[in-house]
């Protein structure tokens, strides 16, 4: 089951399309990393999956349920929406019973305490859970809204950049804690314009470019979906031609001539997708009468990949 | 639930203490400047008429401080109680966690609107009786002269003053109905403050225009002085009923056009 589920999802703020025409899956159990630059879009969709706002068009089922608005499906939601938001004049532990009252979680005051004081002690807050959150910095704000969001022992955390704000040492605890809680069973869908986070946290990847999905897969299948080797050739233009016609393979670049060992030879970078590989470029280059003197497979890093998938769909709009 | 959270918040707010110390110093101000001036208070045509008797008996006191209040501090007091509604929550940053927990939109307005009606009833409770202290110190709490002429015994003056405060406190609710409504429309607390309380303000002023007086009915403030009948005897219950409908008429028109807007909007803040 999906414990999130999107269907041509659509906002459009004043004529301005926010999320275009999106489907999204995340699987119940899986720590899914929803990636993209700033104003893709991941905020809009964050806040249409948790019915803050509501889709110009689309569908959005959470657990198998339809999502209305207050549908108990969110329930067994936790969220960290942007910035964490807490009452100032409030201490840290009361911001967090205010919520869990306010949600109408109906348990007895004592396990309701108990979780709170748990929660304060997995965000690393337990020494500061009677201070004022208006005297907190800005990382302790942060994991208390973690420990917001983690309150009601959710089966879904939708976090929003949850990392915002964090120290190098309070990322990487956010990091092992999102991982514990998904090794656990619970579904973790977490925005990023961090690659690097999500490259190491995540069972599976989507690339959110305006408003529109461009890219789903694990970071491995992301990271191969676009190979890319260097080729040494003694004829670049006609390797270009050559490998152009082939599907699954992409000359990109500017051939680099100052490489040659003569008249028309060089360097050629293709970009490989499809399962093809170096292998399939030598089988095409000889065939084709071409001298092949080097082959240089490049594992691109996630961030090349994301940066070509962002770029791509610039240059398509 | 949530209208018991909303309680709790309101009690470690400094601003609900301060409101509490500013109005309820109010009829201890009065009962001062009364002591120091041995004249009463002239009374002009707009004051109203208990001035003129003001010192027989310490009842006037919490009387003359709701009559005061009444024009200013009490609407702003709901102003800013009921503002915070939605306003509020967005600009802190807490309205979407709310909705997300879930809380029902209509839900949280309602609850909004009956925490922001209990805590101002409860600020006009409290000057009444920082008022009926007050004047009970320092004039006695004795028989009180009416307008009509009548005297009403100390038990006869207090249940009133108590349905006085009580019909003030109606006055407001409809008050504060307007400003979860405008609440709804902005993300800015204290702009729809300020456009509550002006819309308290613009009701009076258009209300003392008698070129205007085919609208007069229909003002949320008509009536708002017409407490002042419960001290003629026999009671004279007619205004007061056309009041109280007309409070509850604000309160359930613009809590319906409340609910309505928040069900619809998109909470982007």
């Amino acid at each position: 089951m999906s414990a999130i589920r999107v269907r041509s999802l659509t906002k459009s703020y004043g004529g301005q399309l926010a999320v275009n025409d999106l489907d999204l899956d995340v699987e119940a159990g899986s720590l899914y990393g929803f990636l993209g630059p700033n104003g893709a879009g991941k905020t809009t969709t964050i806040r249409m999956v948790l019915g803050l706002v509501f889709p110009s068009s689309g569908e959005v089922e959470l657990l198998g349920e339809p999502l209305r608005q207050g549908a108990a499906a969110l329930e067994r939601f936790g969220a960290l929406i942007e910035e964490p938001g807490f009452w100032p004049y409030l201490s840290g532990k009361r911001n967090l019973e205010c919520y869990a009252r306010a949600g109408g979680s109906a348990d007895d005051r004592r396990a309701r305490l108990a979780r709170i004081d748990e929660v304060l002690e997995i965000a690393g807050l337990e020494h500061a859970g009677k201070k004022r959150v208006k005297a907190y910095s800005q990382g302790m704000r942060q994991r208390l809204g973690i420990a917001l969001a983690i309150l009601g022992d959710p089966e879904v955390l939708v976090l929003d950049e949850p990392t915002n704000g964090l120290d190098p040492q309070g990322m990487r605890s956010v990091r092992t804690l999102l991982r514990t809680l998904a090794d656990g069973g619970t579904t973790v869908f977490v925005s990023s314009h961090l690659l690097s986070e999500v490259d190491l946290m995540c069972d599976r990847v989507g690339v959110l470019a305006h408003g529109r999905l461009v890219a789903q897969g694990t970071p491995a299948e992301l990271r191969s979906k676009s190979e890319r080797v260097t080729i040494e050739v003694n004829d670049v233009a006609g390797a270009r031609r050559l490998l152009g016609e082939i599907s699954g393979l992409h000359p990109v670049g500017t051939p680099n001539l100052e490489a040659a060992h003569g008249p028309g030879a060089g360097r050629l970078s293709v970009r490989t997708s499809d399962g093809l590989g170096a292998g399939a470029i030598n089988r095409a280059l000889v065939a084709g009468g071409i001298e092949v003197s080097a082959l240089i497979p490049e594992h691109d890093s996630l961030e090349d990949v994301f940066m070509e998938l962002v770029q791509g769909e610039d240059e398509a709009l | 639930m949530l209208f018991r959270v909303e309680l709790i918040k309101a009690l470690f707010r400094w601003r609900t203490w301060a409101l509490a110390v500013v109005l309820g110093g109010i009829p201890i101000i009065l009962v001062i400047s009364l002591v120091l001036s041995s004249q009463p208070t002239p009374s002009g045509d707009d004051a109203p008429p208990f001035y003129a008797l003001i010192l027989r008996s310490g009842f006037f006191t919490p009387l003359a401080t709701l009559a005061v209040l009444q024009v200013f501090l009490l609407p702003l007091s709901a102003s800013l109680l009921s503002a915070d509604a939605v306003a509020g929550e967005a600009s802190l940053g807490t309205l979407r966690y709310l909705l997300a927990r879930p809380v029902g939109r209509r839900r949280l307005l309602l609850s909004k609107y009956g925490s922001a009606v209990t805590l101002v009833t409860a600020l006009v409770l409290w000057v009444t009786v920082v008022g009926i202290v007050a004047g009970g110190l320092v004039y006695g709490l004795g028989p009180l002269p009416t307008l009509s002429g009548a005297t009403l015994s100390p038990l006869g003056a207090l249940w009133r003053i108590v349905v006085a405060a009580l019909y003030i406190s109606s006055g407001m609710a409809g008050l504060a109905a307007i400003g979860v409504f405008v609440s709804t429309l902005t993300v800015s607390a204290p702009g729809a403050t300020v456009v509550t309380i002006g819309v308290a303000i613009v009701s009076q002023i258009v209300d003392s225009l008698s070129a205007l007086r085919i609208v007069h009915p229909y003002l949320l403030t008509h009536y708002w002085l017409a407490f002042v009948d419960l001290f003629r005897v026999p009671v004279s219950w007619s205004a007061m009923t056309d009041g109280l409908v007309l409070h509850l008429a604000y309160a359930v028109v613009f809590m319906v056009a409340g609910v309505g807007v928040f069900q619809r909007k998109d909470v982007l803040a």
